[in-house]
């Protein structure tokens, strides 16, 4: 018996080892030491439990076959016996203290996310991933890169479909990474499989947790709470590289960010051409709009409003300016201030004010965006 | 004395001893027997509308890519699913079953307030009717989830979310009214002699079920009224913006929900302990541990409701408590395993339909009993939460687990219901497909949860193709195989072989000492309790 349940325990070890550590059958071994223990955790209690099972219902199995009445078999009288019963209470408990000794080990490391070298501040909302890199100045949205094509079965779909984005967060490896985890609208949470992160993002409140990398490459999550209609298309990538690449990454989006602000200051005194900004304006809608509002502009009944008619697209500009700016509180329209750049604002708006039958002819310049906002910022 | 008996022989000349015909028979019934068909009757057509619904999702998983629905109906779909099963499939199945079971078992002539009874019944095509119907509404039915987290209930939800509410409401007191009649009937209708340690389990579980029923399920109703102030009222329980914290709505609704998952097990465990014994033709082993393991599995589901919300961000001494509460609600349950194999042993066993969904239960619960335990480990439950191995894990309880007791229960019971047996054959084609199939539907997603698929998603990454199409071949050969189980007991009502009174050879219990089909009124006067 002990020969045989070494031998099984060695079968096992080896199986699981080998053939079950990142393979499409398991739970990833990921890239982190706490990643690593969390898998170990897992082999471990799954070992156990395929023990137990396999003892126990080998018995019952036995009892199954030998004792059928078929066979013949007269049923036995005894139907108690405290030690029996007392010894199978007693000795789960002591399996049991023994796997909560390492899990309780791994769990207060987790939680321990003090004494960081990079915090991320991390945004969900309806259905994108925002990335702020705290003191550093850089920050942006990250969205899915999947086109609606590849979604709808119109064209092939390629190796990372669904778990592709426009932006990924680029993190250093062998750094503490501390991540502030909150939400603009309803609970997300996010998920990389590789570092054994998963932390809900709740509105109106900052949750932490944190990450130390080991090898450089891309690694790919998802939203893993239900958080709405395209819960199904916010994926988070990570990039991970090294610290050298990593500095000369963050001072490259720093330069970028001064640009694009260089580029809005210089637009303020130009008059955008209409074909531009409408050209600009159905990318902008079709990339950030058309989840909820539908390509057809028609939006869906009873959830999402309609772009065709909309009262607030046929009425006042400034009113459709403010929408835009601010969201409505309390919907899943959101603002989109911080996401978009005055140009796209402006475009998008002016898209929506002249496309689907909605022949206003409005034409809607970067400068007009920018006054809204300078006038909420007066307000303010 | 004897004026009180002849006054009530007089009185009861009046009633009709036989039912009435027709619909009225069965709007108006006060019979444990009628109101306990109806909830079965009831409870197969839900299982039918949800598995229909369950089959939409397994359609669009079929393939990567968006195919048959749209993302937002999608999420409709799998929320009905759930609540429909739970509330409209498994709970009122049980009730049913206690409807009919336990007056029979402890010989009591009736349910102890049947006209409650024929009440808490008839609500519940209302409640159901409602929920269903607002799938219809502009914007369609609640896409939250069957846990509805705020704030996506309240805010981010469409209208529809108020006859959610309502409904909720109502399967609530319909609960609520159930259970009270499971107490008060078992704590005073018990016959002379019928000791608190002489009740059949299914008697013992559903007594301590229906203390947890009345104990949650106001919790629930609190929840949902929430939900709807918030979101039609302007209060601002889970809004932070207004004081309040939407992780509280988790807590409160796991303080209900976790308790809920037992309300629908334990009373599983009392049909496997009545029908183990039977089919090994030997008393049930530990029948006292039984009881005292049902009762603190019980107990301990009020201190475990947390282990559902381990990723919300909760101090990591709650997440230890939490961890360590539900690691142990693995003993007790282990007794009851323990308990079952023991009693197998040195039986003289035969495998009639009934123990065959036993024995499957024992093996798959067990296995879902694993997968719990596996999610319990607070850190790799960061990796398990809110996967397809969660969907596995509760599938494996509440499919293989009550849902297979339940039919287990059904194929015991239906010859003495009916008076007829049932067709063998295709019961036991009913058994073998569904074993089969249920597997090929739930354990690929053991590995497709592992290996990273998020649940509650319309469409997926490529890596998880192969299995969810081999998930959903699983899901519609289930699906398919459950309307066996509908000829088989259409054709027992019509007709079939006639039973005896002792249905089964090894069967023990009051109920086997009353005629089959069961007569309209039994135990009139109380049976001798040896």
């Amino acid at each position: 018996m002990g020969k045989l349940s070494s031998s099984l325990w060695l079968i096992l070890f080896v199986f699981s080892q080998n053939v079950l550590a990142n393979s499409q059958y398991n739970m990833r071994k990921g890239v982190t030491d706490i990643s690593n223990n969390v898998y170990q955790l897992h082999m471990t209690i799954f070992l156990i439990c395929c023990v137990i099972g396999v003892i126990v219902f080998a018995i019952m199995f036995w009892a199954l076959i030998h004792h059928r009445k078929s066979k013949g078999a007269v049923p036995a009288q005894f139907h108690e016996s405290t030690k029996v019963e007392i010894l199978w209470t007693a000795i789960p408990f002591v399996i049991l203290i023994g796997m909560a000794i390492p899990a309780t080990k791994t769990l207060i490391a987790m939680e321990d996310a003090s004494k960081a070298d990079l915090t991320i501040k991390v945004t969900g909302s309806q259905w994108k991933w925002h990335y702020e890199y705290m003191g550093e100045d850089v920050e942006f949205y990250s969205m899915l890169a999947t086109t609606q094509d590849e979604i709808t079965n119109l064209s092939e779909k390629n190796s990372n479909y669904l778990l592709e984005v426009d932006k990924p967060l680029v993190l250093p490896i062998n750094q503490k990474v501390r991540f502030l985890m909150t939400s603009d609208d309803v609970i997300h949470s996010w998920w990389v499989p590789d570092f054994a992160v998963k932390k809900d993002a709740n509105p109106g409140f900052i949750n932490e947790t944190w990450t130390n990398i080991n090898e450089v490459g891309t690694y790919r999550g998802q939203c893993a709470e239900l958080c709405g209609k395209d819960h199904g298309f916010m994926p988070v990538v990570v990039e991970a590289k090294t610290e050298e690449d990593f500095k000369a990454w963050l001072a490259e989006a720093k330069q970028a960010k001064q640009k694009a602000a260089a580029e809005s200051a210089a637009l303020l005194d130009q008059v955008v051409p209409k074909e531009e900004l409408m050209a600009l304006g159905e990318q902008v809608y079709m990339a950030n709009c058309a989840a909820c509002h539908q390509p057809t502009g028609l939006g869906l009944s009873g959830v999402f409003p309609a772009m065709k008619g909309s009262p607030v697209i046929l009425g006042d500009v400034k009113g459709h300016i403010d929408i835009l700016l601010k969201g409505s509180p309390g919907t899943s329209m959101q603002s989109f201030a911080k996401q978009l750049s005055i140009k796209q604002i402006a475009a998008v708006i002016t898209y929506k004010r002249n496309a689907w039958g909605n022949d206003t002819g409005d034409v809607i310049q970067p400068s007009e965006i920018q006054a809204a906002l300078d006038a909420d910022g007066e307000a303010k | 004395m004897s004026s009180i008996a002849e006054q009530s022989n007089t009185n009861e000349a009046h009633h009709a001893h036989q039912p009435a015909r027709g619909f009225k028979r069965w709007l108006f019934t006060t019979n444990h027997k009628d109101i306990g068909s109806l909830y079965l009757i009831f409870s197969l057509t839900m299982f039918l509308i949800g598995g229909a619904m369950a089959m939409v999702i397994r359609a669009e998983l079929f393939q990567p890519g968006l195919q048959l629905v749209d993302p937002h109906f999608f999420n409709q779909m799998t929320t009905m699913h759930g609540l429909i099963m739970v509330f409209g499939a498994v709970m009122p199945a049980f009730t049913g079953l206690a409807n009919w079971m336990i007056p029979l078992m402890i010989g009591a002539p009736d349910m102890a307030l049947p006209r409650m009874n024929n009440w808490s019944f008839w609500i519940l095509p209302f409640a159901f009717l409602i929920l269903l119907a607002s799938l219809f509404m502009p914007g369609g039915g609640p896409a939250f989830g069957w846990t509805f987290y705020a704030p996506l209930s309240t805010a981010f939800s469409n209208d529809s979310t108020a006859l959610f509410v309502f409904a909720v409401h109502i399967m609530g007191i319909s609960s609520i009214m159930g259970a009270i009649n499971v107490v008060v009937t078992i704590v005073n209708m018990r016959a002379p002699g019928m000791t608190w340690m002489k009740l059949p389990l299914f008697v013992w579980t559903w007594l301590i079920t229906a203390f947890l029923l009345i104990a949650v399920m106001p919790v629930l109703a609190g929840a949902v009224t929430m939900v709807l102030t918030d979101k039609y009222f302007a209060t601002s329980f889970f809004d932070a913006a207004g004081g309040g914290d939407p992780v509280m709505f988790q807590h409160i609704f796991w303080f209900f929900g976790h308790p809920e998952v037992y309300i629908m097990i334990l009373p599983a465990f009392g049909i496997i302990s009545t029908i183990v014994p039977t089919f090994s033709r030997k008393k049930l082993f530990g029948y006292a541990s039984m009881v005292y393991a049902t009762s603190s599995i019980a107990l301990l589901s009020f201190i475990v409701w947390a282990h559902h919300m381990f990723t919300t961000g909760m101090p990591v001494a709650a997440e230890l408590f939490f961890m360590y509460a539900t690691m142990l609600i693995s003993v007790p349950t282990g007794v009851k395993v323990f308990n079952w194999v023991a009693t197998m042993w040195r039986g003289s066993i035969s495998f009639e339909v009934p123990m065959l969904f036993s024995i499957a239960f024992i093996v798959l619960f067990t296995l879902g009993g694993f997968s719990g335990l596996m999610l319990a480990i607070t850190p790799a439950d960061f990796q398990y939460h809110d996967t397809y191995f969660v969907v596995a894990h509760f599938h494996y309880v509440l499919v293989t687990g009550a849902v297979f007791s339940i039919m287990a229960g059904a194929y015991y019971w239906l010859p003495k219901w009916t008076g007829n047996m049932f067709n063998i054959t295709l019961a036991k084609w009913h058994f073998w497909l569904s074993l089969v199939s249920v597997n090929v539907l739930f354990f690929p997603m053991h590995f497709v949860g592992l290996a990273g698929m998020p649940r509650r998603i319309p469409d997926y990454a490529l890596q998880f193709a192969d299995f969810n199409a081999i998930i959903s071949i699983g899901g519609f050969a289930f699906g398919l195989s459950q309307l066996l189980f509908v000829v088989v007991v259409y054709k027992c009502a019509k007709g079939g072989d006639k039973v005896p009174a002792k249905v089964w050879d090894g069967a023990h219990g009051l109920e086997w000492e009353v005629d089959s089909p069961a007569p309209y009124h039994t135990f009139s006067t109380p049976p001798d309790i040896k």
